[in-house]
């Protein structure tokens, strides 16, 4: 039954999501020179999954992102975050202060806010997916 | 203006939904038009976007029809206008747009806007303020999305009625 409903929009969907989600890794990559950031892509990135989960129903979704995983990840966005912070106060300098990091400043800075967008790309994104399969999952159980 | 009439016009919460959504394009467009395109970027994937999909998937849990309130709570209308009216009286006081003198261009702007590629490498001053000069607030709003994920999760995960449930048994036995 599920393989003929909805035909144009699953072959659609299975067209738009891989380019979302390059999409995404581009706006979180490529957020230092252009408009865009951590936030901005890991929602671009979650949104892939939500299309996904539309389309082909939350326990298609639940067997690429298994909630272990999606929650693993939600925990190891802020670590990220959190430990490039304190790897600067390891180099005696302040909370947050990347520009220990390297031997250089600016390159340390870099690293520092590229480790720091990568921890807030991944959290937004795992957090976005998460809080929506959990409403998908109900409407399926209740 | 007329979108948010629309939305507070309206009883059908499906139409309020698509109606906000709206609501949010626009005002990314307006961001956009304001060269602020890192927010526009946000509002148009978080407001116009995400939103609208948590929203309805949220209305189908629940009821989509607006109940019709049994009386108009007078006091909460003056409460409103009241706002509104200290509102507006503090806007009177802000310096016009765009004024070169006002405190926002002269307090630390300036630094940033001339330092930030110098001292970060990175042309996107949005992204080098986010993350490095205000690395603590971006920290801290990190948090509160983690914070809120574990919240929805523990609210809506199956797993953690299915904990309580043996909790009530107890009581039942005793």
């Amino acid at each position: 039954m599920m393989a003929t409903e909805h035909l144009i929009l699953r072959v659609v969907a299975k067209l738009l999501i891989p380019l979302i989600l390059l999409f995404g890794l581009y706006v979180q990559f490529h957020g230092e020179t252009g408009p865009g950031g951590g936030f901005q892509a890991g929602v671009i990135f979650a949104a892939a999954f939500i299309l996904y989960a539309l389309v082909f129903g939350p326990e298609n979704t639940r067997r690429v992102a298994p909630e272990w995983l999606i929650s693993t990840l939600m925990a190891i966005g802020v670590l990220l975050y959190f430990s490039t912070g304190a790897a600067s106060l390891l180099y005696r300098a302040n909370f947050l202060e990347y520009g220990v990091l390297s031997t250089d400043f600016v390159a340390g800075q870099k690293l520092g806010i590229f480790l720091v967008e990568l921890g807030v790309g991944i959290t937004v994104s795992s957090v976005m997916i998460a809080i929506y399969l959990a409403f998908a999952e109900r409407q399926g159980s209740g | 203006m007329v979108v948010a009439i629309a939305i507070i016009r309206q009883r059908s919460l499906i139409a309020t939904v698509m109606l906000s959504s709206f609501f949010s394009l626009l005002m990314a467009g307006t961001f956009v038009l304001l060269d602020a395109v890192d927010v526009a970027f946000a509002e148009a994937a978080v407001g116009a976007g995400i939103t609208t999909v948590l929203l309805l998937s949220a209305l189908v849990l629940t009821s989509s029809v607006e109940v019709q309130p049994l009386k108009t709570n007078w006091l909460a209308l003056v409460l409103t206008i009241a706002t509104a009216g200290v509102l507006f009286y503090g806007v009177s006081d802000l310096p016009t747009f765009g004024d070169a003198a006002a405190p926002a261009q002269r307090h630390v702007a300036p630094r940033y806007l001339e330092m930030a590629e110098i001292e970060t490498g990175i042309p996107n001053v949005v992204t080098s303020v986010l993350a490095s000069y205000r690395g603590y607030d971006t920290f801290g709003e990190l948090t509160v999305v983690f914070t809120a994920g574990i919240g929805v999760l523990l609210l809506m995960t199956p797993g953690v009625r299915r904990r309580k449930t043996p909790k009530k048994q107890d009581e039942n036995v005793t």
